[in-house]
Order: C-alpha cells, then sequence, then structure tokens
C-alpha cells in the first residue's frame, strides 16, 4: 500500500466518479435500491479497491487475499460498481442489479457473485462473521499473516445488539488484523442516527470496547489511506475507523437528506428537482464534476 | 434381525447417560480426526459438554460470553475460512435466539457450521418454561440447506456430532439433560439420513411408532407391553429428521397403516409434521401425534412433566390402543 501522490488521487478521485455515475445508472436501471449510502461511501471503496486492498480481481477466490465484509449490505451499488470497474466482472453488468436472474442481488449474495465475502442485507451480523475470519487466520498462521479483515457496517446497524456482542469479542480477542470502517453519515431510515436512537459519544464506546479509534473525513483519500496505515501499525487491538461521509455525496440535492436513504432517482423527495428528472440531474452533476468531489472538512 | 442394539434393554439396570455427553465426546474425536474442527460457546461449556474439547484444544476454543447471536455469525466467519465449527448453548437460545443469523450467515452463506442445542425438550424439568426448547426442530427443519438430527442416547449422538464434521452443510444437532437409558451400542449402524427400526414384533406389525430423542426408549418399551394385549408394534428412530428417511417411514406406513409419532417437541412443526408431510403426499393413513399441544412447559421432574403433557410411556401405550381400536 504505498504513498499517496498527487497522480493517484487524482486516480481516485476520477475511479470514485466513475462508480458514482455506475450507481445512478444502477439504480435507475433497478427502479429501487439504496441512493445516500452508495454515494456517501463512494470514496472509501475507491480508495479500497484500487489502492488498499490486496486481491486479485481476476482470481476472486485467491487464498490470499484480504476480506472485505460488507456488513450493511443494502449499500451494495457501490461495492458492485467498485468490483465492475477494480475488472471483477463486466461494467454493463451493473445494469442487471435487483433483476431476476441477476448475479446482483438486491443484498449481496456470496455464492451468486465471486468477490462477495459474505451475503448480508439484514444489520448487525458483519463484525462477528469478521471477526471469525480474523481468528481463524490468526489460528492458521499466528499473528504474523499479513491478511487484514475489513468490515465495513453502517452507523446505523450500530443500534443492533449483536454489533457490541462483536465489538466486545474482537476486544477480548485483540484481534489487531481485524478493522472495522464505519459509515458515519448520521441518517437511517426512519431520520438522523441522534433523533431515532443516538450513538455519541462513539468514539468513547469503542475506546471503553478496547478498540483503537481512529476519526477521518471520509471522502479524503490521504485521510483514508493513512487511517489504513495507523490501523495496520496498531499490533494489539483491533482498529476501527470512523469516517464521517455526506450521504449522497456529489449529487447535491440528495446530499444530507435522509429521505434519499432508500430512495432511487425518480423517487426520491421532489421539493428540489422533479421525479422525473432527477437521475438525469444526478448524472449530469457528476459528470460535470469530472472527477472534483472535494472533501466537505478540506 | 440383529439390530445391535444393548443387549440390557430391557433390564432395570440398563445403563443411563445423558445425551449431550455424546455430543461431547464427539467434537472432540472429530477434532482429533480434523484439525478444522472448532468449537464456540456461549458460556455453557459444562452443560454443553463444550469442555471435553475445549481442556484439550484451548487453541482451537472461542468463549463468547452469553452471546448467541454473534456466535452463530463468529462461526459462519470460520466456516468460510475452511474451519468446520462446532456452536453450543442451550436449545432455547441457539437456535432460540440467534435464529436469523443462523438462517443469513449460515443457511444462506451455506457456512459449514454444525449447531449442538442442548436441554432442548421439557425434560429440562425444574428450570421451567423459559428453559424448555420445544419449538428448536420447527425453527431448525425449516431454514433451506439445514440438516436436523435429534439423537436417541449418547452413542447415537456421538456418532451423529462425528458424522457432522463429515458432511459438508450446516446441522443441528438436538441435545437433551437428563440421563437416559443407552439403547444403541458401538455397533449400531447410524447414518445421517436413515432411520433404523428399533423394536420388531414376531410377524406383520399392525402398527408403526416413530420416534425421536430419549422418548425412542419409551416408545420400546410400549411396543413391548401392548404385545401382551396381542398387538404388534414396530419402533423406528427417526435419528434425522432432515434429509427425512420416506423410504423408511413410507415402508412402515405400508406395513401398517396407522403410525403414532413420538417427540418432546410442539406437534405444530416438529416431527410428527414432518412425518405427515411425508404420508399425506405419498402414502396417507391414520396418524396419532404425541407431542406438546401448544402450551409451555413448566417447573417439575422430567417424569412428572412427561406425565402431564402426555408424551410418557403409558401415554404411549394409550395411543396405541387408541388407534388399533379406530
Amino acid at each position: 500500500m504505498p504513498h499517496l501522490d498527487d497522480k493517484k488521487v487524482a486516480y481516485l478521485e476520477h475511479k470514485a466518479n466513475e462508480i458514482r455515475q455506475s450507481i445512478i445508472e444502477m439504480l435507475l436501471a433497478a427502479g429501487s435500491g439504496h441512493t445516500a449510502g452508495p454515494l456517501g461511501m463512494a470514496d472509501v471503496f475507491a480508495a479500497f479497491y484500487f489502492h488498499i486492498l490486496n486481491h486479485r480481481p481476476s482470481e476472486p477466490f485467491w487464498e490470499g487475499r484480504d476480506r472485505l465484509i460488507l456488513s450493511n449490505g443494502h449499500i451494495c451499488p457501490v461495492l458492485y460498481a467498485a468490483m465492475a470497474h477494480a475488472g471483477y466482472f463486466p461494467v454493463k453488468e451493473l445494469k442487471t442489479l435487483r433483476k431476476f436472474g441477476s448475479r446482483l442481488q438486491g443484498h449481496p449474495h456470496r455464492e451468486f457473485l465471486p468477490g462477495i465475502e459474505t451475503s448480508s442485507g439484514p444489520l448487525g451480523s458483519g463484525l462477528s462473521q469478521a471477526i471469525g475470519m480474523a481468528l481463524a487466520d490468526r489460528m492458521d498462521h499466528g499473528t504474523a499473516s499479513n491478511k487484514f479483515f475489513y468490515c465495513f457496517m453502517g452507523d446505523g446497524e450500530l443500534d443492533c445488539g449483536q454489533v457490541w456482542e462483536a465489538f466486545m469479542l474482537a476486544g477480548k480477542e485483540r484481534l489487531h488484523n481485524l478493522i472495522a470502517v464505519i459509515d458515519r453519515n448520521n441518517i437511517q431510515i426512519d431520520g438522523f442516527t441522534e433523533d431515532i436512537m443516538p450513538l455519541e459519544p462513539l468514539k468513547e464506546k469503542f475506546e471503553s470496547f478496547n478498540w483503537h479509534v481512529i476519526e477521518i473525513n471520509g471522502h479524503s483519500f490521504e485521510e483514508i489511506n493513512d487511517a489504513v496505515e495507523q490501523a495496520k501499525s496498531v499490533f494489539s487491538l483491533p482498529s476501527v475507523i470512523i469516517a464521517h461521509t455526506i450521504p449522497g455525496k456529489g449529487v447535491l440535492f440528495a446530499e444530507r437528506r435522509f429521505e434519499w436513504h432508500g430512495a432511487p432517482p425518480g423517487q426520491g423527495p421532489e421539493d428540489v428537482v422533479p421525479k422525473k428528472d432527477q437521475g438525469k440531474e444526478a448524472l449530469a452533476e457528476l459528470r460535470s464534476l469530472g472527477g472534483k468531489i472535494s472533501g466537505e472538512h478540506e | 434381525m440383529d439390530m445391535k442394539l444393548n443387549p440390557k434393554l430391557f433390564d432395570e439396570d440398563i445403563e443411563q447417560m445423558p445425551i449431550r455427553h455424546g455430543y461431547g465426546e464427539g467434537i472432540l474425536i472429530a477434532g482429533k480426526r480434523d484439525k478444522r474442527v472448532v468449537a464456540l460457546c456461549a458460556d455453557l461449556t459444562d452443560s454443553t459438554k463444550t469442555n471435553v474439547f475445549a481442556n484439550v484444544y484451548p487453541d482451537r476454543f472461542i468463549e463468547m460470553g452469553i452471546g448467541e447471536q454473534s456466535m452463530a455469525s463468529v462461526a459462519s466467519g470460520l466456516a468460510a475460512m475452511g474451519k468446520i465449527p462446532f456452536l453450543a448453548s442451550y436449545a432455547m437460545f441457539s437456535p432460540g435466539r440467534n435464529w436469523e443469523q443462523i438462517r443469513t450467515t449460515i443457511c444462506y452463506n451455506n457456512a459449514n457450521v454444525k449447531i449442538g442445542g442442548a436441554h432442548a425438550g421439557i425434560s429440562v424439568g425444574p428450570d421451567g418454561g423459559t428453559h424448555q426448547a420445544i419449538e428448536d426442530i420447527a425453527l431448525m427443519r425449516i431454514i433451506p440447506r439445514m440438516n436436523v438430527i435429534v439423537p436417541c442416547d449418547a452413542i447415537e449422538a456421538r456418532k451423529a456430532t462425528i458424522a457432522a464434521a463429515e458432511i459438508i452443510g450446516p446441522v443441528y444437532i438436538r441435545l437433551a439433560r437428563e440421563a437416559t437409558p443407552v439403547i444403541t451400542t458401538e455397533e449400531t449402524p447410524f447414518a445421517i439420513g436413515e432411520a433404523r427400526v428399533v423394536f420388531r414384533p414376531d410377524g406383520d406389525a399392525d402398527i408403526g411408532i416413530i420416534a425421536i430423542g430419549s422418548l425412542v426408549y419409551d416408545a420400546i418399551m410400549a411396543a413391548k407391553r401392548v404385545e401382551a394385549d396381542g398387538i404388534k408394534a414396530r419402533v423406528l428412530n427417526l435419528s434425522t429428521i432432515k434429509p427425512i428417511d420416506t423410504d423408511a417411514i413410507i415402508e412402515l406406513a405400508r406395513d401398517t397403516k396407522r403410525i403414532i409419532t413420538v417427540e418432546e417437541h410442539q406437534i405444530k412443526g416438529g416431527m410428527g409434521s414432518a412425518v405427515a408431510e411425508v404420508l399425506s403426499e405419498y402414502c396417507p393413513v391414520k396418524i396419532k401425534y404425541i407431542g406438546i399441544r401448544d402450551a409451555f412447559g413448566q417447573s417439575g421432574t422430567p417424569e412428572e412433566l412427561l406425565s402431564h403433557y402426555g408424551l410418557d410411556r403409558e401415554s404411549i401405550v394409550e395411543a396405541v390402543r387408541s388407534l388399533i381400536a379406530t
């Protein structure tokens, strides 16, 4: 995982923009699915699939690969788009999302698409599975293994009790090869997380569960990369990266709006853009940016 | 035909052992044979006999604390990396509490995970209704890909556990708490998916009894008892409920035209329902169900409870007589 130079950052920006465009196109073709989360996590996925992960898209079952476990399966459009652009399968297949016979199930199914590490959708189970994988690797190869287990999670699913069973277990087991990435976008279906079920103080919660905690701007490739490097260097604890993201990032009329959690373009709130124009408008906006989506905190 | 059962089957001093002990011995043997076998437990290592494995292989044992939901998914993750995990708790909590994790992260994923559900049935006794899992067979057999085994004694539980490690796919093994008669022997044949006749009267049978768990013993004793009335009852141990032994069930129904099912479980959705699903389609005959009739358990001795809910030997004898009379 080399250092990020300006050229690499520009490349990742370009990839993230491609991923965002694909997300809008997929959701338009599907006529259902989630918009806010996938757009918000596009930069994190671009960073992982095009820089951080040790993986072989043409050889999805390569034993030596890092494992990326997506716990909040409903944001799978961003996973599918990142995988397709990385070369796991043809980009044109993205438009089969949610359709009968598609490998791109509405929520990911491990057996349908090589490269998916686990089936997910019901929230709160991913971290436990990542722990099982990380434990198995430590049993077989000890702490010298250079394989890492990443679990991508939503902040909304932190409401689930199972998540805290898992955080407790990983802290107890001191699983240094486990890195959780929380999409801290502050929204869930019914509203803002702090209204539905307050999570803060989140950092302190994780620390008290014996995790190393790193907070970052989830739209900064440098911060994403630095956080993963730091997490890998912490040898005695599991690490959690709280990635602050903007839901709907890159499509102005969808940003920060919880109403866009589960709606595809064409079916979102139309106080800003009428439903019939939402897809067109979103794509026009992303194309005009030409890859330049700057982080909120920059 | 020699069924290779315990020669002391009809003796007063037949050996007694809790079925769950067979699970502990089984995971240890499976673990010795295959280093991919690992065990998980949710703060009940002694009760579930997971300690038999954990004491020998501490590095292949994960103490989960009281976290059954996470345990199911951690096991799925272990299986994804090639391990053969055996997880155990009381059946009331696993699969009682973690059903969705078992469905999605184990079965939907097709993860090679084995689940031991201890203290199943109302024979748990004094702990009362909260701890008496009488819905677990229904919960497990309804999930695609899940195999469901209910051993009749400790020896069969050991064989079932070892066999579970050798097949690929999720398996649920239902275990009971109390010491109950050991009716099989080392030589009794066992294979997942194969039902075995455990009591065969001379000549043609008038009625078939299909039983599971420790009640297989009571079914045999009931069959022996009604012989004095001139009733010939053949008893089938249906230790694998899924995949179900369709041929053995149909053969018994064709031969006898009358079937009684016996289980420590709700009648709705349990083994009797599974038998009825087979027979109503392929060989409709009269069926009488012995099981819990849409009720919760309560505190009491196992004997008191089995009698109260109509699952004891007397109740089986009554059911046989009344079905013969129709």
